[in-house]
C-alpha cells in the first residue's frame, strides 16, 4: 500500500539533506523506512547504527535483505519503547502525510531523538493552488498520483502549516530546507509557493526536559 | 497439510548420532544427571574457522531429525525439511546445521524412559525435573564437543524459540544471531492451564500407573487425549473451518447425524487420528517432563519479572517472527520481547506474518519465513563496540 521508496530525483534530494546530518556512530531511527535502502546507505557509507520501522511486510522482507534491522510497527502507536533522547536522529521522510495524528508523532520524535528530520510534500506549491483554483479539484502530480478517495496520504499540509504546528508544540526549527527542481531563487524567497517539498530539522525547545 | 513424500533415490541423507556426556550434568532442580546421552544429527560441514554452525532447536514433539532422510526409502523427511537442506532457506551447502533431541525427550536423548544407572531400571517419574535452561546446557556441551567455537545462529519455534531465547541470555558471547519464532519469554496462565489439563488426561488413564506403565501398554487413551487438546491449540478456528467446516465424517450420508457419541464430524475423526498417531511416536512420561519445562520457563525469573533487565547483557542480533492467527503464542508476546530489546539498544528485527494456520504456521509458512531467515543469516554483523 505504501508506495515503494524508489529513490527518484526529487526524493533523493530530501534524503541527501537528511543524510548530511548523520555522523559516524550516530543512532538513527527511520520511521516508515520502506525497503531500507536509505538506512543501508547510512549504515554503510556513514557508519551509523540504524534501526527502521515499517508496517508493510514486503518492505520489511526487503529491509532484512538489505541488511537493515527493522521492526514491524504501526507508527500511529506511541514510541514508548524508546527513552527520551535515545536516538541521535529520528527520520520521518515523506511518511507524515499517511499518519492519523501527525501532531502526536512529531511530538514523539523530538522526545525520542536529539534531532528529528521531517520531510514532506508541500501542498502550498503554486501548482497545487492552480489545480484547486482553476479545475476546482484536488491536486494530483507525479509525487501524488492518487485520487482523493484512494490516497494513503490523509494529512496534507503546507510549509506554513508545519511551522505553525512546531510553534504550537513548542518545537525549535533548527533548519528548514525547501526543495524544488526549478526557480531556486524564488524557492528561497517564497518556499511555501515554490518548494515541491521541504526538510525540517527539529529539536525540543531548550529548557523542555530531555534527560 | 500432510504431505506424502515419494521415496527418492537422490535424496539428502543424514545419520542420527549419539554423544555421551563425559561428566554428570548439573540441573537447575539441584540434582545431576549421570551418563546422559544426547541424540543429534548434523548436516553440512563445519568450516575451518568453526563459525558457520547453526543450531536448530525443536518444539515439544520434535526430535533431532530436522532435515533429510535416514534411508532413501523413508516415507517422510525431517520435521523442518522444507526449511533446511542443500540449496534450501537454511542452506546446508553453506552452513553446518546441528539439531539435537531435548533432555527429557523420548527420541534418543536421555529422558524418563532411559535406564537410571543407579537402579538399572527406567527412571519414569524418578527422572529429575528438567528445565529449558538444562536443555540448553546439554546443547552447549554438544556443540563444544563438535568443535564449534562460535554459533552463527540458533533458530527455533515454539518451545524451540524458548531455547533460542535462553541461549541468547545464557551464552551471550557464543551466539551471533538468534531467531526465536512464534514464542514468548514465559508461558501465560492459559498456556500453563492447557498443559495441566493435558497431563491430567494422562494421569486419568488407568494404564499410566503413576508413570510406571509397561512399555507395551502405555496410557494410550490419556496421551491421545492430551495430544488432541494440544493439537487444537496449534490450529486456528479459521484453519479448522476451512479444513473441516461442519462436515460429517460419513460423506455418503451428509444429512444424518448418528445420534450417538462416536465421531460424526470430520474434525472429530481428524483429532482422533492425530491422538492415535502421536501415541505411536511419543512417550507419556516425556510429555510430563517437557511440558513442565515449558511451564517453568521464565526469562525474567532472576530479574523479578523485569524483561528489560533480563535482556540487558545479550549480544546476539535478533530476528523475531510471529503469526497473525497464532493464539497460543500471540504477536503481543513477541512484541514485548522486541520492545525490551529496543529499550536495551540491541539489534532486533521483527515481523508478524499474516497466516490463517494458527501456531502451526511456523512449520507451514516456510516461503515467507524462509526468505527472512535466509537474508537475516546472510547479513554480516556490525563490529561490536
Amino acid at each position: 500500500m505504501r508506495k515503494a521508496r524508489d529513490l527518484d530525483q526529487n526524493r533523493r534530494r530530501d534524503l541527501e539533506i537528511i543524510s548530511s546530518l548523520v555522523s559516524p556512530g550516530d543512532r538513527v531511527l527511520d520511521l516508515g523506512c520502506g525497503d531500507g535502502v536509505f538506512l543501508r546507505h547510512l549504515k554503510e557509507d556513514r557508519q551509523a547504527q540504524v534501526m527502521g520501522m515499517e508496517i508493510d511486510p514486503e518492505s520489511i522482507y526487503r529491509c532484512i535483505a538489505n541488511g537493515v534491522p527493522v521492526v514491524q510497527r504501526d507508527l500511529d502507536g506511541d514510541l514508548s519503547f524508546a527513552e527520551d533522547g535515545s536516538y541521535d536522529l529520528v527520520v520521518l521522510s515523506q511518511t507524515i502525510q499517511e499518519m492519523r495524528r501527525p501532531d502526536q508523532i512529531v511530538d514523539q520524535i523530538v522526545r525520542v531523538g536529539k534531532l528529528a528530520a521531517v520531510s514532506f510534500i508541500n501542498f502550498g506549491h503554486w501548482g497545487c493552488r492552480v489545480q484547486v483554483c482553476f479545475s476546482g479539484r484536488m491536486p494530483r502530480s507525479s509525487q501524488m498520483p492518487y485520487q482523493w478517495f484512494d490516497t494513503p496520504n490523509i494529512h496534507f499540509g503546507t510549509i506554513r502549516d508545519f511551522r505553525a504546528l512546531c510553534e504550537r508544540l513548542g518545537i525549535t526549527i533548527v533548519q528548514e530546507t525547501p526543495i524544488a527542481a526549478r526557480f531556486p531563487r524564488l524557492t528561497k524567497w517564497f518556499p511555501n509557493l515554490f518548494a515541491v517539498s521541504c526538510v525540517f530539522v527539529l529539536e525540543r525547545k531548550s529548557g523542555s526536559a530531555v534527560k | 497439510m500432510v504431505e506424502i513424500d515419494t521415496p527418492n533415490q537422490n535424496c539428502f541423507l543424514v545419520q542420527p548420532r549419539d554423544f555421551q556426556l563425559p561428566e554428570p550434568l548439573p540441573l537447575q532442580c539441584g540434582r545431576a544427571l549421570k551418563n546422559a546421552n544426547i541424540r543429534f544429527e548434523t548436516a553440512g560441514t563445519l568450516n575451518a574457522e568453526g563459525n558457520n554452525a547453526i543450531l536448530i532447536t525443536h518444539a515439544l514433539s520434535g526430535d533431532a531429525h530436522c532435515c533429510g532422510r535416514h534411508t532413501p526409502s523413508d516415507r517422510k523427511p525431517g520435521w523442518w525439511d522444507d526449511m533446511i537442506g542443500p540449496g534450501k532457506w537454511i542452506d546446508t551447502n553453506r552452513y553446518f546445521v546441528i539439531c539435537s533431541n531435548v533432555l527429557g525427550g523420548c527420541s534418543g536423548t536421555t529422558g524418563p524412559g532411559s535406564i537410571d544407572p543407579d537402579t538399572g531400571r527406567p527412571y519414569n517419574l524418578n527422572f529429575p525435573v528438567i528445565t529449558v535452561h538444562d536443555m540448553v546446557q546439554a546443547q552447549k556441551r554438544l556443540v563444544d564437543h563438535l568443535g564449534v567455537k562460535h554459533l552463527l545462529a540458533v533458530v527455533g519455534g515454539s518451545m524451540g524459540g524458548m531455547q533460542v531465547l535462553e541461549w541468547a541470555v545464557t551464552f551471550p558471547d557464543f551466539v551471533d544471531k538468534v531467531v526465536p519464532i512464534a514464542t514468548a519469554c514465559c508461558f501465560t496462565p492459559q498456556n500453563i492451564a492447557f498443559d495441566w489439563v493435558a497431563r491430567e488426561a494422562i494421569k486419568a488413564d488407568p494404564d499410566w500407573k503413576g508413570g510406571d506403565y509397561l512399555p507395551d501398554k502405555p496410557p494410550a487413551k490419556g496421551l491421545g487425549a492430551a495430544r488432541m487438546l494440544a493439537h487444537i491449540t496449534y490450529l486456528s478456528n479459521e484453519s479448522m473451518d476451512r479444513k473441516f467446516g461442519r462436515n460429517l465424517q460419513d460423506k455418503s450420508d451428509p444429512e444424518n447425524y448418528g445420534y450417538a457419541f462416536d465421531f460424526d464430524f470430520a474434525v472429530e475423526s481428524y483429532l482422533q487420528y492425530q491422538g492415535r498417531s502421536f501415541v505411536e511416536r511419543f512417550d507419556a512420561n516425556s510429555y510430563f517432563y517437557i511440558t513442565r519445562a515449558t511451564d517453568y520457563f521464565d526469562l525474567t525469573a532472576e530479574t523479578r519479572g523485569d524483561l528489560v533487565a533480563a535482556l540487558k547483557d545479550v549480544k546476539s542480533s535478533f530476528l523475531l517472527v510471529s503469526f497473525s492467527s497464532d493464539w497460543l503464542f500471540p504477536t503481543p508476546q513477541s512484541v514485548k520481547i522486541v520492545d525490551a530489546l529496543l529499550r536495551n539498544r540491541k539489534e532486533v528485527s521483527f515481523c508478524e506474518i499474516k497466516s490463517s494456520c494458527g501456531h502451526d504456521a511456523f512449520l507451514l509458512e516456510v516461503e515467507t519465513l524462509g526468505r527472512m531467515v535466509r537474508d537475516f543469516l546472510a547479513t554480516p554483523r556490525r563490529k561490536r563496540a
